[in-house]
């Protein structure tokens, strides 16, 4: 799978032992700390999750409720450098079907943000992040596009402010965790 | 009945490489009577940084709410993503105060201050519940009796529950009869409310490729001859990578991807050139001819 070459080798790790060594058991503390992923210790691992996940059904890795009890136990390393959390396409129908509200979409998304600060960044999300930093959209939009625009009897696309965009990067830290992240 | 006036909300895909959804969105509003007024200075809706980044989104996400709050005006969307990221930051900005605090801190820096003063708005959401559908379906001057489609309504349309409580994500009927009011009949399949998979290209495109095939051999089975999105990019999945997926299974599917707006504007009785059915990948024509369009 992808071009993220680094943890490419280092999936969830199907290794049978768990050392207590591996596991933090702040980690669980850290992460529900975060606005969204509160909910983390309600999981009580009944499997709806996966069982409903569409990308679960055609990966051999991605298991949200395996993702939800590893976060529990703390296997914090492990987690973050997986490829494995960059799956969920966010489709959120567990978050529907959870039968304690877990919120498992924003939980993955916590863990992900969590990746990124330790410099485990797909190269799409990198190259998405320097568009709008760029741009203030996600894709660069070519020339030809804008005056196919007018061919079409569109409107002009608005001019975007990409002063205001690089001022709520930086005040957000978001254009700090872009600079000195290296691609995983 | 409300004023139909709206900021439209274009977002990143659309203007990217989606030009027949504008087009024809642009179209069939003008028909019903409703006002598009762009938005100036936009950016992204923040979702695709929200992995990054999750101040990031808030802050993308509701800098795009200030900028409709300053023209008094509800944002309408074309794009489900767009709709429900900026959804449910208006919703949680509104009740959660500490978070509002800090999104409204970060907004400072750039003169603007969200307040929590409008809507959000999909397209079909806008149809359905603001226009209603019976002024809908006095604009239909051609209907498209013999035709037969299946819909995809796109996951950001339908969950979380919590904060989009739109329609019934279970067994979605809305854009169903926002279809049938065209005189087009819409057939039920296997696994209707499945994810598209198109959030994950670039970083697996083989399960993307695999959901969408899945999709298209379901609506194949029941007969449809077009299927009907409601999202750029959940279109771009079908329409854009569908010979991607013929050549990666080695089958052979040829279904037109159309958006709503196209089918109703067809309805209304556009040409299929009005209404950007050139700028399709896959081919329409043979169902075109059909309709006599
Ligand atoms: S559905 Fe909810 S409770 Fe059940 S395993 Fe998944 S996260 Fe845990
Ligand atoms: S939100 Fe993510 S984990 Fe949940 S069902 Fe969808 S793809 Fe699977």
């Amino acid at each position: 799978m992808s071009e993220t070459k680094e943890t490419r080798e280092k999936e969830l790790g199907e290794k049978a032992v768990i050392k207590v060594s591996e596991m933090d058991p702040r980690f669980k503390y850290e992460i529900r700390k975060i606005p969204g992923a509160e909910k983390i210790m309600l999981c009580f691992q009944c499997g709806t999750c996966t069982a409903d996940c569409p990308i679960a059904r055609f990966s051999d890795s991605y298991r949200p409720r395996k993702l939800m009890r590893m976060t529990q136990l703390g296997l914090k390393d492990r987690i973050l450098s997986s490829d494995v959390i960059w799956l969920c396409a966010a489709c959120f129908t567990c978050v529907d079907h959870c039968p304690q509200d877990v919120g498992i979409a924003s939980i993955i998304r916590a863990l992900r943000n969590l990746a990124v600060d330790e410099g485990f960044i797909p190269r799409v999300y990198k190259e998405l992040g320097s568009c709008v930093l760029k741009t203030g959209y996600a894709y660069r939009i070519p020339e030809l596009r804008h005056r196919k625009r007018e061919e079409q009897g569109l409107p002009p696309l608005p001019k975007a402010n990409v002063e205001s965009i690089a001022k709520l990067s930086d005040v957000t830290g978001f254009s700090k965790l872009f600079e000195e992240k290296k691609v995983a | 009945m409300a004023e139909l006036k709206y900021m439209l909300f274009l977002g990143c895909v659309i203007p990217y490489r989606i030009s027949s959804y504008e087009i024809s969105a642009r179209k069939v509003a003008e028909k019903l009577g409703i006002e598009l007024v762009e938005m100036p200075e936009f950016n992204c809706c923040g979702l695709p940084l929200d992995p990054v980044s999750h101040d990031m989104m808030l802050t993308l996400a509701a800098r795009n709410l200030c900028l409709a709050e300053q023209q008094k005006l509800n944002i309408m969307t074309l794009c489900t993503g767009c709709a429900g990221t900026m959804r449910k930051v208006n919703m949680t900005l509104k009740e959660d105060k500490k978070l509002k605090e800090k999104v409204n801190g970060y907004l400072k820096e750039t003169g603007l201050e969200f307040k929590g003063t409008i809507k959000v708005r999909h397209l079909i959401q806008m149809l359905a519940e603001d226009v209603g559908l019976e002024r809908i379906k006095a604009t239909v001057q051609k209907p498209l009796n013999p035709l037969k489609v299946a819909e995809h309504n796109g996951c950001h349309v339908l969950r979380p529950t919590k904060y989009i409580g739109f329609d019934d994500p279970e067994n979605p009927t809305i854009l169903k009869n926002l279809i049938e009011l065209t005189g087009a009949k819409c057939l039920d399949y296997m696994d209707e409310t499945e994810c598209c998979g198109a959030p994950i290209i670039g970083v697996n495109d083989v399960i993307p490729l695999q959901l969408a095939r899945e999709k298209l051999n379901h609506i194949m089975a029941v007969g449809a001859q077009a299927l009907v999105t409601v999202c750029p990019f959940c279109h771009m999945m079908y329409d854009l990578h569908q010979s991607r997926i013929e050549r990666a299974f080695n089958e052979k599917f040829g279904i037109p991807v159309l958006h709503y707006t196209q089918l109703l504007g067809l309805a209304m009785g556009f040409s299929p050139d009005e209404l950007g059915f050139k700028e399709l990948r896959v081919n329409a024509t043979k169902l075109l001819d059909q309709l006599g369009s």
